[in-house]
């Protein structure tokens, strides 16, 4: 090709090109052709990666109390992110009192109640465990709560379902703390207890917490953001996100629930009979799409991809259909591996859309047979004052000038 | 701790079975380094602290509404409201629309199936500006007070570790277990 450009002409402005494209033989430098990141050296190494200054924008949704600013929730950006894993710094927040700032040398997981020795183990100790990862969803009792509303909330897809995220748990298995404590043949229950302000605490079944619970010290391989339970949590896979005791500092063995304001007064859901669900620790299947959903502006008929999420508490998603006609025909989305139980499922499905006004739904199936209900379904079974665990089905209309908003259809 | 020697009679029938069943998920399990530090049950139930329906884990003390009502409009009013009416924070008293209600109120009175539980969550989380600064005496006037507020006690009950837990909640049967059973219905804590 061209004469290779001196760094002289590199550095050159453009009169200086002109220049030297006027003196031939040399054709334009090489200079020209190059963003200007390219026309010298990069920045050096970071300690710590951090995202692009031109994805600033792809931030957790902020909502707190306005006299108690760490009384709230921050919500995933699901319409921003892509794959199955939730980067650890958009994972979503719930704290009821603010995130404790917590010196890991002066922290303790305490085992006691109905145990034979009550235990106590610093984090050095824990780190001595065998350990083991869960790769799971974590989501709020309280998300998509805007559903139960008797108008559909135009919001994006995150600030509306973004109360759930997707990540590596790692850390040591419950049972053999308590297996180490030796757990009283009368305990039935375990009541979690974390570290901050509030001092959250929340039965467990004993049954669940020996089964698949771990004590999690890191999250997708680095030790677990402050935010997100520093220095353990409590991980409870397939079951509410409040369960999930972040800063976990003591597990009481008992033969009875505490009756916790956090699963009596709230996290139990409301039934048109006046009677309220409790203990509905299972998350129930969900599907949503996150592409093309609220906010989209659709760029004229051509060929679309539709892709979204699906999780299950109760296992590994099956199958998810899709609809681009409102629920009257569904078409087998493709799953992308991997497939895992009780994580984020990525589907797809390629749509070729003709301009006309649509409605896209998607609808989820897991192993056990349990399908998303339509949100007509949800309603005449719950009512609308359940506030809690509503798993409907999502429905996204496109216009004629490609606008995608939320509707109830 | 509780019931630890009845408890341990109790089982000891079924003992053999318990340990053998350990071993089964011992094996399943990796076992640890068993580096947990021993803590005598004593301090263990100091540092406590839950609040069951029984009343096991309330401490020594007592409270009713009328010294409640001045401690609630110090610390409690800035978010809940006057008389616990809700503001920045939710309504706890003063809740009219039945739970059939389109616009149901989830007040103390009309939702919260147990006392105890008021004296649990006020113990480990109230005052949120400063949680863990009220005193013994201090929480129990308050509960006294939300209750009193909410038609369940009167004003001069005292409330303490033996008349909470047999305050019988109007919605204690309200409730509906999913996916773990709920305690059978007790008669003899009625109110």
């Amino acid at each position: 090709m061209f004469a290779a450009a001196t760094p002289a002409a590199v550095i050159g402005a453009e009169a200086a090109a002109a220049d030297a494209a006027a003196s031939a033989p040399a054709g334009p430098p090489d200079a020209a052709l190059r963003p200007e990141w390219m026309r010298a050296p990069g920045a050096p190494f970071t300690p710590y990666g951090q995202p692009s200054k031109h994805e600033r924008q792809v931030t957790r949704r902020i909502s707190g109390n306005r006299l108690l600013p760490g009384n709230g929730i921050a919500l995933t950006p699901l319409d921003e992110l892509e794959g199955i894993i939730t980067p650890t710094g958009l994972h979503f927040e719930r704290h009821h009192n603010g995130v404790p700032d917590i010196d890991p040398a002066r922290h303790e997981l305490l085992i006691h109640g109905r145990v034979k020795q009550p235990l106590s183990f610093k984090v050095e100790d824990l780190l001595r465990y065998p350990m083991r990862s869960h790769l799971i969803f974590i989501e709020c009792g309280g998300n998509s709560n805007a559903g139960w509303h008797p108008e559909p909330i135009q919001r994006p897809v995150g600030s509306f379902h973004g109360l759930v995220s997707c990540s590596e748990w790692t850390g040591v298995p419950l049972s053999v703390l308590l297996a180490e404590a030796g757990v009283d043949p009368q305990a039935s229950w375990g009541v979690a207890e974390g570290a901050d302000a509030f001092a959250m605490n929340i039965s467990l079944p004993l049954a669940k917490l020996m089964d698949d619970c771990i004590v999690a010290l890191y999250q997708n391989g680095e030790r677990i953001r402050p935010e997100n339970g520093y220095p353990m949590r409590l991980v409870v896979p397939g079951w509410e996100g409040v369960l999930n005791v972040k800063w976990l500092r003591s597990i009481e063995l008992a033969d009875q629930a505490v009756m916790a304001r956090n699963e009596t007064a709230k996290y139990t859901e409301l039934l048109p009979s006046g009677k309220a669900r409790q203990f509905t620790f299972m998350m129930d299947a969900k599907s949503l799409i996150t592409s093309p959903s609220h906010g989209y502006r659709m760029k004229g008929p051509n060929l679309y991809e539709i892709t979204g999420l699906a999780w299950s508490g109760r296992g590994r998603i099956k199958r998810v259909d899709v609809s681009a006609d409102g629920g009257r025909t569904w078409a087998q989305a493709a799953l992308q591996d991997p497939v895992l139980p009780r994580c984020m499922t990525r589907f797809r499905a390629p749509w070729k859309w003709d301009g006309k006004p649509v409605v896209l739904k998607s609808r989820a199936i897991d192993e056990t047979g349990y399908v998303q209900p339509e949100r007509t379904a949800l309603l005449a079974q719950r009512g609308t004052n359940g506030y809690f665990h509503y798993n409907a089905i999502v429905s996204w209309a496109i216009d004629e000038d490609g606008q995608v908003r939320h509707v109830y259809a | 701790m509780y019931m630890r020697e009845s408890a341990r009679r109790l089982g000891a029938a079924g003992l053999g079975l318990a340990f053998a069943l350990a071993h089964v998920a011992l094996a399943a399990e990796p076992a640890g380094p068993r580096l947990g530090k021993p803590v005598s049950a004593e301090e263990a139930a100091r540092a406590s602290l839950n609040v069951f329906p029984d009343g096991r884990g309330l401490p020594p003390g007592r409270g009713n509404a009328v010294e409640g009502a001045a401690l609630f409009a110090k610390h409690c009013a800035v978010c809940h409201g006057a008389a616990g009416r809700g503001a920045s924070a939710e309504e706890l008293a003063g809740g009219s629309e039945p739970l059939t209600s389109p616009f149901p109120d989830k007040t103390i009175g009309l939702y919260w199936p147990y006392a105890t539980t008021l004296f649990d969550v006020t113990r480990r989380s109230m005052p949120m500006f400063a949680p863990g600064s009220l005193s013994a005496d201090e929480v129990y006037a308050v509960t006294a007070y939300l209750l009193s507020a909410n038609g369940v006690i009167g004003e001069r009950d005292e409330m303490n570790a033996s008349t909470l837990p047999k305050v019988r909640m109007p919605n204690r049967d309200g409730f509906i277990g999913i996916d773990a059973k709920l305690p059978r219905r007790a008669s003899k804590d009625r109110h």
